[in-house]
């Protein structure tokens, strides 16, 4: 019974989610579009990161090709908007697959600056097959699709990603993928393909980062490769899956709203403390709430209960 | 919901900059603009757009503002720094759009971010006269967001600038058919160096050297190196800002040898001029004004009093006259109606610093300076399209 209260208070707010550009259409609808990105973003990142507490900054560089093959595809091929769409998450995935197989054998700070510096490498070699095969008009994507349109298919992505994670978390895999975050040596003496299981994982991320990038496109008309592989959104992304925390599947979008709406605060009224305001950010939550909110909360629940 | 209600509080609190002090009598009418202030457009930004921006205000605040309803309204400009990020420009365009309720709009720095904004801009129906975006698509563009207007050319009519430039040249028996060429590997540079390739084959020019390199890259020298060992007649770059300055440097270095040298962006900078003095006496550049007309020098001498900074020799001028096309066609209407103010832009000729401005069925004005010439601290337009007031095109004489 208690089963059934829960699915259908999830499917009200679902459904009270998605009728907010009938609400609006202006202002809070584009700051919702950020948050419902954010949230896919920083939730599937946390699907891989939070468990095998590998700190992966290549968020920018999948978000990127996403982006950057949807406005390939229409502008030098003519191909439309849809089938770039479902075309970009795949290759993504098959990259982030690649990259997985070499460098998840990397131990913690190799693995970081690896992919810290994916968006660039990218970014590079993008630039470099535009200007000796593809020569550039200008990449333009010109869709019909509106803001509200980009909201929706955001929230369906964000859905997806939840019911992966929800399923995920019940899952012989969700099952391997805690062990190993606790103990990798034990995982492996268990019968654990640990490398296949962080490779699969990191493939999901490419996947949905890539797809989240391709959605946004129409939003941006014009896109230049160094405008979409930009590593600022690598670190937001972490930023925002840890201050929510990553232990829960709720967590990061936890962290999504309220930081959405500081750096909204910071941009309109500090306009030049932007930078200041995301390393203080992240040196805050690393000291003060390791566990991030949710996990502040659960230490307060504890803590009530005598 | 503390923490969220502080956030709306806060948002709503934005922060707006009013250049100049008004007459506070009447309300006045308020201009978004969402600038640059940081990252790598805010060079640009600072030199072309802030300052035209703030003589502008000045010009008509002096005057006592817009006449609109009978009245005089000053003018106030509500802006907003996007970082060069075009999700941030797209967030503060609509902030400004539905936050602060701005009456009218400037357009923004930069190809992309023109076209970036222009469907929030079409949806609030806010005229869009574009200047720093040049593109080959206008007329695509003009037909999905018709209140958006280019002035300043397209990006075949650049090359088309350049060709035509290094033709007067070889018929004048100052350069042989030999063309170096490089480009900056990005978005701008690539698009150029493609149509550039076509049109100067078609001229029968022979590209001796052609060779990209990355954007950012900071040392150049091999670049030069390569185009030297080519021995060309003529040196064409299709060049950002930093590499401009950077290419001009290594050709002074290497003391190149060639008759015509020409860097696209940035050239036509003040800050060029002033840092290569008279090595670069005939260098040739995109953008180029006349500044021979009395309005275009009562505007520079204007300029450089009222800001304390020269004018940049190409896109500012046009970004002042796309500030009088709009201050002009609200007045024109006389009221605050922005649908009314496109219909009037679209169908009437404004007079400004460069002439007259007067856009055709796909809202583009046909009338810009595209290559200008270094000469004697002046950066003379030497081609154009429909401005008919260049002068030829001369050698380039040593670095020396």
């Amino acid at each position: 019974m208690p089963d059934i209260l829960r699915g259908g208070a999830v499917l009200l707010a679902v459904l009270a989610v998605a009728a907010l550009p009938l609400l609006t259409d202006g202002y809070w609808l584009s700051i919702a579009v950020t948050i419902m990105m954010y949230t896919a973003l920083s939730t599937s990142w946390a699907l891989f990161s939070g468990p095998t507490h590998y700190i992966a900054l290549s968020t920018g560089a999948f978000y990127g090709i996403g982006g950057y093959l949807v406005a390939t595809g229409m502008s030098d091929f003519g191909t439309s908007f849809w089938s770039m769409m479902a075309i970009a998450p795949f290759v993504a995935a098959l990259l982030a697959g690649a990259i997985g197989i070499a460098t998840l054998r990397l131990s913690g700070v190799y693995f970081v600056i690896f992919t810290l510096g994916l968006a660039e490498m990218i970014r590079n070699l993008v630039s470099w097959v535009q200007n000796n095969f593809l020569g550039s008009k200008g990449l333009y994507v010109l869709t019909e699709l509106e803001e509200r349109h980009i909201y929706w298919m955001l929230l369906v992505v964000t859905l997806a990603v939840f019911l992966f994670g929800w399923r995920l978390g019940r899952s012989r895999m969700g099952f391997a993928l805690r062990i190993l975050g606790n103990d990798e040596e034990v995982a492996r003496h268990v019968g654990i393909d640990t490398a296949r299981t962080k490779v699969l994982l990191f493939m999901t991320t490419g996947f949905f980062a890539a797809l989240v990038g391709a959605i946004v496109a129409p939003r941006y008309y014009y896109i230049e490769p160094n405008v979409v592989f930009s590593p600022e959104l690598s670190f937001l992304v972490v930023i925002m899956a840890l201050l929510g925390g990553t232990r829960r599947l709720y967590g990061p979008l936890l962290g999504v709203i309220p930081f959405t709406l500081l750096w909204e605060v910071v941009s309109a009224s500090f306009p030049s403390a932007t930078t200041m305001v995301l390393g203080l950010a992240f040196l805050l939550i690393v000291y003060l709430i390791p566990d991030g909110v949710t996990g502040l909360i659960g230490k307060l629940r504890k803590r009530s209960v005598p | 919901m503390n923490r969220r209600n502080f956030a709306i509080a806060s948002a709503a609190v934005a922060l707006s900059l009013a250049f100049a002090e008004a007459p506070q009598a009447q309300e006045p009418i308020k201009f978004g603009m969402v600038a640059h202030l940081s990252g790598p457009l805010a060079g640009g930004e600072a030199v072309t757009h802030l300052p035209n921006v703030q003589l502008w205000v000045e010009e008509v605040n002096g005057r006592g503002g817009l006449m609109v309803d009978g009245k005089r309204r000053p003018v106030e400009i509500v802006q907003y720094d996007d970082k060069t990020n075009p999700a941030e420009h797209i967030k503060a365009v609509q902030r400004l759009a539905s936050q602060d309720e701005v009456d009218f709009m400037i357009a923004p720095y930069g190809t992309g971010f023109n076209i970036a904004a222009a469907p929030i801009y079409a949806r609030y129906k806010y005229p869009l006269v574009a200047v720093t975006a040049i593109t080959d698509e206008i007329h695509e563009l003009t037909a999905k967001f018709p209140n958006m207007f280019f002035t300043l050319g397209s990006t075949s009519g650049f090359v088309e600038g350049v060709t035509n430039t290094l033709k007067t040249l070889q018929s004048k028996g100052v350069i042989g058919d030999k063309i170096a060429m490089v480009n900056v590997a990005d978005a701008f540079g690539i698009e150029l160096a493609g149509v550039a390739r076509e049109k100067f084959k078609e001229a029968g020019f022979n590209i001796v050297y052609d060779k990209s390199y990355p954007l950012g890259t900071p040392d150049l020298s091999p670049v030069m190196k390569g185009a030297k060992a080519a021995a060309p007649d003529a040196f064409v770059a299709w060049s950002y800002p930093p590499d401009s300055f950077a290419l001009t440097e290594q050709a002074i270095i290497e003391d190149l040898d060639v008759k015509a040298f020409y860097t696209a962006v940035a050239t036509a900078f003040p800050a060029y001029g002033g840092k290569f003095g008279n090595a670069i006496e005939g260098n040739l550049g995109a953008g180029g004004v006349n500044p021979n007309t009395d309005a275009m020098k009562a505007y520079r001498k204007r300029h450089q009093d009222v800001t304390g900074k020269a004018p940049d020799y190409w896109a500012s001028a046009t970004y002042y006259s796309a500030l009088q096309v709009l201050e002009q066609a609200i007045e024109g209407v006389g009221k605050v109606d922005r649908a009314a103010v496109t219909e009037h832009i679209k169908n009437n000729a404004f007079e400004t610093v460069i002439g007259t401005i007067r856009f055709d069925k796909h809202n583009n004005s046909e009338r810009y300076w595209s290559v200008g010439q270094w000469r004697g601290g002046q950066f003379v337009a030497v081609a154009d399209t429909g401005m008919g007031d260049s002068v030829a095109p001369v050698a380039k004489k040593g670095w020396k």
